[in-house]
C-alpha cells in the first residue's frame, strides 16, 4: 500500500493499512488529550467513547457498514456537546455530568445491540479495536478526520490553551469560552470514532491520557508536553501493532499498555533522577524568601 | 477643541447609582465611583463590604439590579476591544495539570490585543518580553509557572495582564501573601504603567504599604461609598496607609 520497503511484518499490505491509521490515532488523540488533561477532564474520552458505543448499536441496526462510524459520530458530538452543556451551566459536575451521558450512552448500545442480533465479531471490532482488519475506506476515514483535527488543534491552539489553563481569565479577558469549549468536545467526538476502529472504544481514552500523563514529567512546557506525548504516542503504537502481531496479542490491549509501560518507565526514571538535580531557583531575590 | 480633549479625559470606568442584593441580602447600595486615564486608584473595605460583588459588576460578569456601568462607554459585556482592559484575578484558577511556562502564559494575554486566531508576530513576542521586564521576570521566561514562588506567579500574572497592553488594569487583591521583594516589584510595574503609558489602575487591596505614596486616590466601600479622596485625606482622618501598615487594615475592621 505505501510502496515502500518496511521490515517484517509492516511490508504486508494489511498491516501498512493498520499502521497508517493506527500512526493518525497516535498523532491526534495525545493532541487533544493534551488539552483534556489540562481541563481536568481526563475521563471525557472514555464517556463519549460509551455514548459512541450507542451510536454504533443504532448503525448495526440501520444495517451495518458504513453505518456505525457516522452514526457513532453523530451520537458523539451530540453527547459530547450535551456534557459541555451541563459542565458549562454548572447544572451538573463535570464528573456528574459524564456518569449520566456515560451510563445512559452504554446502556442505549446494549439495547440497541441486542436489537440487532447481540453482540458479534463486528461489534468487538468496535468495542476492542483491530486495526489489522480496517480497510482502504477506514483509513480513508480515519486520516481525513486526523487531519481536520489536526488542522482544527494547530488554528485553535493559543485560544485552546488560554481557555482550559484560566477558564476565569479568559472569559474576562472577552475570550470565545464557550465556542473553545464547544470546538474541543466536537473535536474529541471526531477523534474517539476515529480512533475507535484502532484501539476500541474502551480503549480510546487512554490513548489521549497516558501519552499526556508521560509527556508533562518529561517536559517543562505545554507546547512540549503535548510534543513529547505525540512521541511517546506514535512510538506506542508502531511497537504496540509489530508486537501485537508477532505475539498474537489484542492490538489495541497491546498499544495501551505499551503506552502505560512508556509511563512507568518515565515516571521511574524521573524519580531516579529529579531528585538530583539543583532546586530551579535562579532568582537569588527569591530564594531567601522561600 | 473641547470636543477632544474632553473625549480623552473620558472616563475609562464609571458606576453610577449601582445596586446589587444577593437575595434580600443588599450587597451594593448607591455606588458611584469613575476612574480617568492616567489615575492609580485603590479600593478598599472590610471583608463582605461588596469589593469581589462590585468588582464582577464593573466588568460585567454580573449585572447590577439596578444603576449604571460603563466600561469604556460602554455596557461591561458587549465591549468588542477588551483589550484595553488588563484583569489580575485574586486567586487565578490557573490547571496546572500541565506544566506552562511563563511565556506560555503571558503570551496569551495578546489574544485579546491582537485577535486570537493571529498568529503571534515579532511585535507580540516583544510586547511579552516587554511585559516580563516590567515585572521583573525577564530571566524566567522558560520556567515552568508552578515552579515559581507564591509572589514570582503573581508577577507572571500581571505580567499577562501587561501583555496586552491595557488602558485600565484591574487587580482584584494581588499582593495578598506576596513577598516583599514581589511587592516592590509590583508597586514598580503599576507605576511604570501609569506614567509610561497613561493606563489607570483600579487596585483593589488591603495591603496598601507598597504603593501607599503613589496613590491618587483611595475608595473606601461598605456596601456604599463611604470615602472617595486622596490619601492625604484619608490621613487627616487619622489613617495612615504607608508608615503604619496595620492601620489601615484596623480602621477597616472599625467599619464593620
Amino acid at each position: 500500500m505505501i510502496g515502500l520497503a518496511l521490515p517484517y511484518p509492516l511490508d504486508l499490505a494489511f498491516m501498512q493499512r493498520a499502521l497508517i491509521a493506527s500512526l493518525a490515532v497516535g498523532v491526534f488523540a495525545p493532541m487533544i488529550g493534551t488539552y483534556l488533561v489540562q481541563k481536568r477532564m481526563s475521563l471525557i474520552g472514555d464517556g463519549i467513547g460509551h455514548i459512541a458505543f450507542a451510536g454504533v448499536g443504532a448503525g448495526l441496526l440501520a444495517g451495518g457498514t458504513p453505518w456505525p462510524v457516522w452514526s457513532a459520530l453523530v451520537f458523539a458530538i451530540v453527547g459530547a456537546l450535551g456534557v459541555e452543556w451541563l459542565r458549562a451551566k454548572r447544572k451538573a459536575s463535570g464528573d456528574l455530568a459524564l456518569a449520566l451521558f456515560f451510563y445512559s450512552g452504554i446502556a442505549a448500545g446494549v439495547v440497541f445491540v441486542s436489537m440487532g442480533g447481540g453482540l458479534d465479531a463486528r461489534v468487538l471490532v468496535y468495542l476492542f479495536g483491530q486495526p489489522l482488519t480496517v480497510n482502504t475506506h477506514d483509513v480513508e476515514v480515519i486520516v481525513a478526520l486526523g487531519i481536520g483535527i489536526v488542522a482544527v488543534m494547530l488554528g485553535f491552539r493559543r485560544l485552546l490553551f488560554s481557555v482550559v489553563t484560566d477558564e476565569e481569565w479568559s472569559r474576562v479577558a472577552g475570550l470565545p469560552v464557550a465556542f473553545a469549549n464547544t470546538v474541543l468536545a466536537v473535536v474529541t467526538a471526531c477523534a474517539v470514532v476515529a480512533a475507535m476502529q484502532v484501539v476500541g472504544i474502551l480503549l480510546v481514552a487512554a490513548m489521549m491520557v497516558l501519552p499526556v500523563a508521560s509527556g508533562q514529567l518529561i517536559a517543562r512546557s505545554f507546547g512540549g508536553t503535548m510534543r513529547w506525548a505525540v512521541a511517546i504516542s506514535v512510538a506506542s503504537v508502531i511497537a504496540g501493532l509489530a508486537a501485537s502481531w508477532i505475539w498474537e496479542l489484542a492490538t489495541g490491549g497491546t498499544i495501551v499498555l505499551i503506552a502505560a509501560g512508556a509511563f512507568a518507565l518515565v515516571a521511574v526514571v524521573k524519580r531516579g533522577v529529579a531528585p538530583r538535580l539543583p532546586l530551579p531557583v535562579d532568582d537569588p531575590a527569591e530564594q531567601e524568601t522561600r | 477643541m473641547a470636543e477632544p480633549a474632553r473625549a480623552l479625559d473620558a472616563p475609562l470606568l464609571e458606576a453610577e447609582g449601582v445596586t446589587f442584593a444577593y437575595g434580600r441580602t443588599p450587597v451594593l447600595e448607591g455606588v458611584d465611583l469613575s476612574i480617568r486615564p492616567g489615575e492609580f486608584v485603590a479600593l478598599v473595605g472590610p471583608n463582605g463590604s461588596g469589593k469581589s460583588t462590585l468588582l464582577r459588576v464593573l466588568l460585567g460578569s454580573l449585572p447590577p439590579a439596578a444603576g449604571r456601568v460603563r466600561l469604556f462607554g460602554e455596557v461591561p459585556d458587549r465591549i468588542l476591544d477588551r483589550g484595553r482592559l488588563g484583569y489580575v484575578p485574586q486567586r487565578p484558577g490557573l490547571a496546572s495539570e500541565v506544566p506552562a511556562t511563563v511565556a506560555e502564559i503571558v503570551a496569551t494575554g495578546r489574544l485579546t490585543r491582537r485577535g486570537w486566531w493571529r498568529p503571534l508576530r515579532p511585535v507580540d513576542r516583544e510586547a511579552v518580553g516587554h511585559a516580563l521586564t516590567s515585572v521583573g521576570l525577564e530571566g524566567m521566561a522558560d520556567r515552568p509557572v508552578n515552579q515559581l514562588s507564591g509572589g514570582q506567579q503573581q508577577r507572571a500574572f500581571i505580567a499577562r495582564a501587561f501583555a496586552s497592553e491595557p488602558s485600565l488594569l484591574v487587580l482584584d487583591e494581588p499582593i495578598a501573601g506576596v513577598d516583599a521583594e514581589s511587592q516592590h516589584r509590583f508597586r514598580d510595574a503599576l507605576v511604570h504603567l501609569v506614567e509610561e503609558h497613561g493606563g489607570a489602575v483600579l487596585l483593589v487591596s488591603h495591603e496598601l504599604s507598597a504603593v501607599a505614596s503613589d496613590l491618587d486616590r483611595v475608595i473606601v466601600l461598605k456596601r456604599r461609598v463611604l470615602f472617595d479622596g486622596p490619601p492625604s485625606r484619608l490621613t487627616d482622618e487619622g489613617v495612615s496607609l504607608g508608615v503604619h501598615r496595620e492601620d489601615l487594615p484596623l480602621w477597616l475592621e472599625g467599619l464593620r
